[in-house]
């Protein structure tokens, strides 16, 4: 049913697009709160586009879950690039034969424009006096955080919470277990995604921390005011990657692979990068991210690669069926 | 003779060739797709994904919220329906609309409400939680989110079956001496009983698949407060499309077996009745019974 859907609205999608007289469509699959990064990025690239080649392209946006976004793609929906924020994800696209096995080399920095990082979201004043990972286990703190096992934003905290423990002296996997245990029982409760965790802690006023995405911080500000919250970043925090392919199997079908490699190719353009810092994310190119410092707090980060030694490592260790998550939440 | 089987209105066939193709289409085709992925898996596998820790948990909180929903619906419903088929009053018909709005309103939106309303600085929360209940990020929550959910299906069942015991069958049972209670339980209710079974079967139904407003509202702990439909999500995060089927089956299978049971015993009981003599006579012997 849902594959059929996926290629009814493909289909829809064409329709309309064929009647808006561009050369050629592009459609973008990306994860859920890249809405605004793209909405912004699109009439960029587009205009640049036309400056050097004169022609017009349409590109079409298509957001969900990073996940789910990938099983469509994989079941169909003819997505030229996509643009997600899981390493792993992409590999389930390498796995079923859809983007190439050597995908992370072929932009620079692992395929990544941008990058993000966790940081704790703490209530006005810092009442708990909350400053890194060994203050989410004081007995009554509360921290609020989505999901660790099935969504991204909760999975990076988890590992950012595991690779802080591991690095303090004498650390190894199962005191980094035993401390993200102690971590776990001081969430009340899984939000089903990060900004149902912003909506819980903010508006509805529960726990004393959130850990999320340093640009989530900047949604927050927009929403419920500067003033309401503080921005903590802890000792030592994930580097999060927002990695991007081509979807070869739909690129070579619908002979879109130039302008679908210069759309990514643009985003670690000057424009690129600045249309990234604006929306807070962080920038690759040096000069921008010098521009826009004010907002970039420097902050101790490690990549998923370095500890964990790859995305798709990490998942299957700490978030398969029986892994780390689960271990803590055997009864004995 | 012949006039038996004849009908008034011509094109049985044709119906009935279209009824079973059309069931087929959507329901049978999906639900046979499902049960053929699954039998990828051995039998033995299933059992396995389906008995784990923290699966007979969910199935837990799942089946028993649902019951818990379903129960509350079919006491309460029974009322709603009640009072808008037998009394008048104003703005009669602003309430019969309202209970129609649980099926309109997108699930998670539901779910988004609730959460809101029941935290402990909402409306309601911040009343019942210096008392000790806590709603929001609780099983109560899931019980809460399902009942709202499924209140339509036990008041839009009861409601034409009420509508059809006329109010002088009430009246035959009190002149002949019944008390009130007697005209209820002996005469009221054994007509109604068949169709408030049908209205429990349908909530409970419709409970045990919900997700979207539950996964806002129950806080998705482990072993605590986690639905079946959750663990699904879960799998298919590992792309792990098999075991997401398996408990899908599982689940499909424990309802299938509930919803035939509440449908045997509805049957048992319409034909129990229909054995009967005319409510008028039942009506008639409620009240003897105490003369």
């Amino acid at each position: 049913m849902n594959k059929i859907s996926k290629r009814l609205s493909v289909l829809l999608i064409g329709l309309v697009a064929g009647s808006a007289l561009a050369d050629v469509t592009l459609l973008n699959a990306s994860y859920d709160v890249a809405r605004d990064v793209y909405k912004d990025f699109n009439p960029l690239f587009q205009k640049h586009w036309k400056a050097k080649t004169g022609e017009t392209v349409d590109i079409k946006q298509s957001h969900g879950g990073s996940t789910k976004q990938v099983r469509a793609v994989a079941d169909g929906l003819e997505a030229d690039v996509v643009t997600m924020n899981q390493a792993n994800d992409i590999e389930f696209l390498v796995d079923k034969g859809l983007v190439a096995k050597d995908w992370a080399k072929k932009f620079p920095n692992s395929a990544s424009p941008y990058t993000s990082t966790m940081v704790f979201i703490v209530r006005k004043g810092n009442p708990k006096g909350i400053k890194d990972w060994s203050d989410l286990v004081a007995p009554g703190t509360q921290i609020i955080i989505p999901h660790p096992k099935n969504t991204g934003n909760g999975r990076n905290t988890y590992l950012s919470a595991w690779a802080w423990a591991l690095r303090q002296p004498g650390g190894n996997d199962q005191k980094a277990q035993e401390f993200l245990g102690k971590v776990l029982k001081n969430a009340p409760l899984f939000a089903a995604g990060g900004r149902d965790a912003t909506t819980t802690f903010m508006q509805r006023r529960m726990g004393d921390v959130l850990i999320t995405f340093e640009s989530e911080a900047e949604m927050i500000a927009k929403e419920f005011g500067k003033g309401e919250f503080e921005v903590v970043y802890p000792s030592l925090t994930m580097q999060t990657e927002f990695p991007v392919a081509l979807v070869e199997k739909v690129v070579d079908k619908k002979g879109t692979r130039t302008q679908a490699s210069a759309y990514l190719d643009y985003l670690w353009s000057k424009e690129g990068q600045e249309n990234a810092a604006q929306n807070y994310l962080r920038p690759r190119d040096a000069d921008i991210l010098k521009k826009y410092s004010a907002n970039f707090p420097p902050v101790r980060t490690f990549t998923v690669d370095e500890v964990f030694g790859s995305a798709s490592k990490a998942f299957a260790t700490h978030f398969k069926d029986g892994g780390s998550f689960d271990q803590i939440y055997q009864s004995k | 003779m012949a006039a038996k089987t004849q009908r008034v209105l011509p094109g049985f066939g044709l119906a009935l060739g279209y009824t079973l193709v059309y069931l087929s289409l959507l329901i049978l085709l999906p639900l046979g797709g499902l049960i053929l992925k699954a039998s990828e898996l051995g039998f033995a596998q299933i059992i396995d994904i389906a008995t784990g820790e923290r699966a007979l948990a969910a199935f837990r909180v799942t089946f028993g919220a649902s019951f818990l929903a379903a129960a509350v619906n079919a006491f309460f419903g029974l009322i709603v329906a009640w009072i808008l088929v037998r009394y008048p009053f104003p703005g009669k018909r602003f309430v019969d609309a309202l209970v129609d709005l649980p099926f309109a309103l997108p699930t998670a939106v539901a779910g988004i409400t609730l959460a809101t309303l029941y935290a402990g600085n909402g409306w309601l929360g911040r009343f019942i939680e210096p008392l000790g209940v806590k709603v929001a990020y609780t099983p109560l929550g899931i019980v809460v989110a399902l009942t709202f959910i499924t209140l339509p299906f036990v008041v839009r069942t009861l409601q034409p079956v009420i509508e059809d015991i006329e109010t002088e069958i009430e009246e035959a049972a009190a002149s002949l001496g019944a008390s009130r209670w007697q005209t209820f339980a002996r005469v009221i209710f054994p007509a109604i009983f068949p169709a408030l079974l049908t209205g429990f079967a349908l909530a409970f139904a419709r409970a045990v698949g919900e997700y979207g407003s539950v996964i806002f509202v129950a806080g998705n702990l482990p072993l605590i407060s986690e639905i079946t439909p959750l663990l699904i999500i879960s799998k298919l995060e590992q792309y792990d499309v098999l075991g997401a089927t398996a408990l899908a089956v599982v689940m499909l299978a424990l309802s299938f077996i509930l919803l035939l049971a509440v449908n045997l015993l509805q049957w048992w009981t319409a034909n129990r009745h229909r054995n009967d003599e005319p409510l008028e006579v039942t009506a008639a012997k409620a009240g003897g019974a105490t003369a």
